[in-house]
């Protein structure tokens, strides 16, 4: 369904001794419809870059992304506005995400006004079957976004996400400045949203419990570039990429670590 | 047995706000002998930042604060100003959260590292400074004598943590509190840190707040649990992960990722309106009616180990 080729995103920073940094240094890669492509690699390494070229959010510099035959990457003024309606990202910010004048009510009926999908009392509707999907109730409809917690805010934004049917999302480490416990709620929640909504997702994230959690196959990033991709369980089973070797064994692995100690 | 360093009885800690009071920390004892590493672990708005801060003194006058915190037969919640400002830094160090804003953007690093030294031992400024260089090669800050001389926006999140570490040794403290050090770093920075937390935790104690169970499990060798203010439970490090007895401590490690990501129903109690009886018990499993009616005590489950649980009473 997506296509990446080549793609390459840079920016020049400095005043004087103007440098370039090659966030994105040509990467390729291919996500079928209905899949989850996880992301991982360090902080810096160009994952979120990667992750906003392929929306336009960020222009990328060369390369092309494809979807569903289309290259987007030429597309301009209406026919790029269009095409956003298949597509949303998920910030990792839940509360920098929402407008804060906004009621919720209003935050996830916005999008489906820009893109006009219907009249105010289909949106209405809409909007109350919306919360409800994601675990909320209509109380929540009329508060604002200090008012609610981490979590709950970013119910809110994959309500407004999930509010224009989108066929593929980015999701930028959604569940980092959760706790725990609220984590495991919104993962399952993306999880299950995603499979109901048959959506097509880059799931970018430091953490590789979480990625290996929740996608089909795994890209890891080192510097701008893909050093490997393949199926989740061949990532973490078999890494090859010295540098996937090193994330793996970085990973969280104290706890069995441990409970092998008091066996001993 | 090491000798008992910090002795916390029946801490409560209330800040009063217009709807009433939000009770932070209930009823806290704690213990923690003189090289043992206690990890504090617990969600957001647990409680447990604020049980470091009381520690140190640090929370705004209004607080109302009751019981007693002695650190080696002093309460420290009633010597003088001058005496706990002694204390601060040279006996008992803080690692703060969010590294970003706990460093003063004008100064360099090795003048705010320089400052805490001779402030506590007296040193001058050129002596102090070159300890400062010390402390950084220790914490394996490459280059150290150049990043001395470097400003804390020219640093990485994982090298200011670091800082922020050398900072805590300066003056070589026997007790040393760290607040979320593993807070938004990636997995390999963040095993850098562990890594260093495993060398200095050798010959201080270490009250280790997180909500990190992995990180909890590097360095612990108890691991107090808390939900709204109080322990769920408490005990040695490899019992309490290995063996959870609490329900909210098997529901927190049932939710990572790893182990199932089963998440816990519901969300955590407002810190004014706590519910009856047992605080776990509206998101419980194992709840009975008992639950609802009664508040549990701690309740000892194995050698050191506790629970705040009607299951085991």
């Amino acid at each position: 369904m997506i296509e990446v080729s080549d793609l390459r995103t840079s920016y020049s920073t400095g005043f004087l001794h103007r440098t370039e940094i090659r966030a994105v240094d040509g990467v390729s890669f291919e996500i079928n419809s209905g899949e989850t492509l996880g992301l991982v690699g360090e902080s810096g390494c160009g994952k979120t870059t990667l992750g906003c070229s392929i929306l336009r959010l960020v222009e990328p510099t060369s390369g092309q992304v494809v979807v569903n035959g289309t290259d987007i990457t030429a597309l301009s003024g209406r026919a790029l506005r269009q095409f956003r309606s298949h597509m949303q990202m998920i910030f990792q910010d839940s509360y920098a995400s929402l407008n804060p004048r906004f009621r919720i009510r209003e935050s996830i009926a916005e999008p489906m006004k820009i893109h006009h999908m219907g009249d105010q009392s289909t949106i209405d509707r809409r909007v109350r079957e919306l919360i409800e999907e994601v675990g909320l109730n209509e109380e929540h409809l009329n508060r604002r976004p200090y008012e609610l917690s981490g979590g709950q805010n970013q119910r809110v934004v994959l309500a407004r996400v999930l509010a224009i049917r989108p066929e593929f999302i980015v999701a930028d480490e959604p569940t980092s400045a959760l706790d725990v416990s609220v984590q495991a709620q919104i993962l399952n929640l993306i999880r299950d949203l995603g499979q109901d909504y048959h959506m097509t997702c880059l799931y970018i994230s430091h953490d590789l419990e979480v990625v290996r959690a929740m996608s089909d196959r795994v890209a890891v990033m080192l510097k701008g570039q893909i050093v490997e991709i393949g199926k989740t369980t061949e990532i973490f089973d078999h890494p090859s990429h010295p540098y996937t070797r090193m994330l793996v064994s970085a990973s969280g692995h104290h706890m069995d670590e441990m409970a092998a100690e008091s066996m001993r | 047995m090491e000798k008992v360093l910090l002795d916390v009885r029946g801490l409560k800690v209330g800040f009063p706000t217009m709807d009433g009071q939000v009770k932070a920390s209930d009823t806290v004892d704690l213990r923690i002998a003189s090289r043992e590493t206690l990890a504090l672990l617990g969600e957001t708005g647990s409680g447990k930042t604020v049980l470091g801060m009381a520690i140190l003194r640090l929370l705004q006058p209004n607080t109302i604060i009751e019981g007693e915190i002695r650190f080696l037969d002093r309460d420290l919640l009633t010597i003088p100003e001058k005496d706990m400002r002694k204390m601060r830094g040279k006996e008992i160090a803080i690692v703060l959260q969010n590294s970003g804003t706990s460093l003063n953007p004008v100064y360099t690093v090795g003048t705010q590292i320089a400052e805490a030294i001779s402030l506590h031992q007296g040193l001058k400024k050129p002596a102090a400074l070159s300890r400062a260089v010390e402390l950084l090669d220790a914490v394996r800050i490459p280059d150290p004598d150049r990043m001395a001389r470097e400003y804390p926006h020219q640093f990485s999140g994982g090298m200011r943590e670091r800082v922020l570490i050398a900072l805590a040794l300066a003056c070589n403290p026997s007790f040393l509190i760290a607040d979320e050090p593993t807070k938004g770093l990636d997995s390999v920075t963040r095993q850098q840190i562990l890594d260093l937390f495993r060398e200095i935790n050798q010959d201080r104690a270490v009250l280790f707040i997180t909500h990190d169970i992995d990180a909890a499990a590097a360095l612990a060798t108890r691991v107090a649990v808390m939900y709204a203010g109080e322990f769920a439970e408490i005990g040695p490090a490899a019992a309490v992960l290995g063996h959870p007895a609490h329900p909210y401590t098997r529901g927190l490690l049932a939710s990572l990722p790893e182990r199932g990501m089963r998440a816990i129903p519901g969300s955590a109690p407002s810190l004014i309106t706590l519910p009856e009886g047992c605080r776990f018990s509206p998101r419980c499993t194992s709840v009975s009616e008992r639950c609802t009616l009664e508040h549990p005590g701690l309740v000892r489950v194995g050698p050191g180990h506790y629970a705040r649980c009607m299951l085991y009473d």
